[in-house]
């Protein structure tokens, strides 16, 4: 397949792996964060740390959606559903995401809550338009690659007037992530960790571009390597990286420059600054409250908000206290440094959101078997 | 994944490797057949740049290879017979 099989190629990944351990100075550490869970993934799903000297590290990031939604906002998602006349449509790896009091929307769901999962904000808006009857709320994570599709799909409702749809938005920043990982004292007091550079996320920076992340390279001289998701890309954006730090630089290179430009998706980014704006403030698992961290809906499309539709309150909830999912997004512990990884919690019985998701952590440690004996 | 069909004025096919799935186009300036897209919770985000591309592999191509040929050089030299 074009695009996708030469950035597999083996011969590639060696000689890439022969130039980092060339390269990489015994001397020192790089400690690297990939703040994209896809990336946690592949460098799994590839084994791409077994290529790497043992002084780079690669720290990973709170680049997950369902890992960083509070529990109190998936209880909120719970309640919702839980309410009469109501269907609430959500991406599937939410499904099975633990709430507070060991509820879930998949227990919900087995208790007659009419959940449906979909696979994009289009099969939302079929659903609504296919049940005049029932209210249908399509619960809304991600980060800025899944705002837009949300937008669109405001928009549409909108001008369709299709009154039975309504949007629980919890779209996440990605810039506003990386700062408090940087800089906020709340994370600081929460333990953070020290990161020599960052492996910038593929598709967000398709739609924010290359720019925002200028700022972080300039301010607290970190360099940042824009990466593709696919084993290729990520060494040769650890490579540049270790180039940068080597040489005292700290720039913004573009290592996925086939799909990402400065400016990123204007269409997107328009689409989202239509239909939403900053909210004042954000609960993320493991950073805490960010301000301006997230989006809502614009008052303009305030009928199509399921928070001021409903009026559901948010109620702070801690989670299962023994699980490390916090310290984890945050980078400062590894899944392994959890009591419950691979004993109580496997993903088939998850206890915390980054044991379920696809981009979660604890999930990449365990999936592909690398990490399973470090929990017998 | 690779737009192989138009279907309407916001959507289109795309085929992975023969799996063929209908999305949307409405995020993307001037989608044609044939174009390359990254494709994220059923909405294409952007085309994949063909010349970009293929600058980035031309880097790939070069990279470890001065390496390679010292090495390959130093071998000779050490397995040449005297």
């Amino acid at each position: 397949m074009k695009h996708l099989d030469e950035y597999r190629d083996a011969d590639t990944a060696r000689r890439l792996a022969g130039s980092i351990a060339r390269e990489a100075n015994t001397a020192r550490r790089y400690r690297l964060m990939e703040f994209c869970g896809g990336h946690t993934h592949a460098i799994f799903r590839y084994g791409l740390g077994d290529l790497l000297p043992a002084n780079i590290e690669m720290v990973h990031g709170p680049g997950c959606p369902v890992c960083v939604l509070p529990t109190g906002r998936l209880d909120m998602a719970i309640r919702l559903a839980q309410r009469d006349g109501v269907m609430l449509a959500s991406y599937g790896d939410m499904l099975r995401v633990p709430g507070s009091q060991g509820q879930s929307l998949m227990k919900a769901k087995a208790d007659g809550a009419d959940i449906r999962m979909v696979y994009s904000t289009l099969d939302a808006l079929k659903l609504a338009a296919a049940n005049p009857d029932r209210e249908v709320i399509f619960f809304a994570i991600g980060f800025e690659t899944t705002t837009p599709p949300t937008a669109l799909a405001v928009e549409a409702a909108a001008k369709a007037q299709l009154a039975n749809f309504s949007v629980f938005c919890n779209h996440v920043l990605t810039p506003s992530a990386i700062a408090a990982i940087l800089e906020a004292p709340a994370v600081r007091e929460l333990g953070a960790v020290e990161i020599d550079g960052f492996l910038g996320p593929a598709h967000v920076s398709v739609v924010i571009g290359s720019q925002p992340y200028e700022f972080f390279a300039e301010e607290y001289r970190k360099p940042v390597a824009i990466s593709g998701f696919e084993p290729i890309d990520i060494l040769q954006s650890i490579l540049m990286l270790v180039r940068q730090l080597n040489e005292g630089r700290a720039e913004v290179e573009n290592q996925y420059i086939r799909a990402v430009t400065r400016d990123g998706n204007l269409r997107a980014k328009q689409a989202v600054s239509r239909v939403f704006e900053l909210r004042r403030d954000f609960e993320w698992r493991g950073l805490g409250h960010i301000p301006y961290s997230a989006l809502r809906l614009k008052d303009e499309f305030a009928t199509f908000d399921a928070e001021r539709r409903f009026d559901e309150p948010y109620i702070a909830s801690e989670g299962n206290k023994a699980c490390a999912c916090p310290a984890i997004l945050r980078g400062a512990k590894k899944p392994t440094d959890c009591r419950l990884f691979g004993r109580a919690c496997t993903p088939e019985t998850p206890l915390g959101s980054c044991m379920v998701s696809s981009e979660g952590a604890c999930a990449a440690y365990y999936s592909y078997g690398r990490m399973r004996e470090r929990a017998q | 994944m690779k737009i192989v069909a138009l279907t309407g004025p916001d959507t289109a096919k795309v085929s992975l490797g023969g799996i063929v799935k209908e999305v949307s186009i409405a995020l993307i300036d001037d989608p044609k057949v044939g174009d390359y897209v990254v494709l994220h919770v059923g909405y294409a985000l952007a085309k994949i740049d063909e010349v970009e591309a293929e600058r980035t592999l031309v880097l790939l191509a070069a990279e470890g290879a001065d390496a390679i040929a010292e090495f390959s050089a130093a071998a000779e030299a050490v397995l040449a017979p005297p």
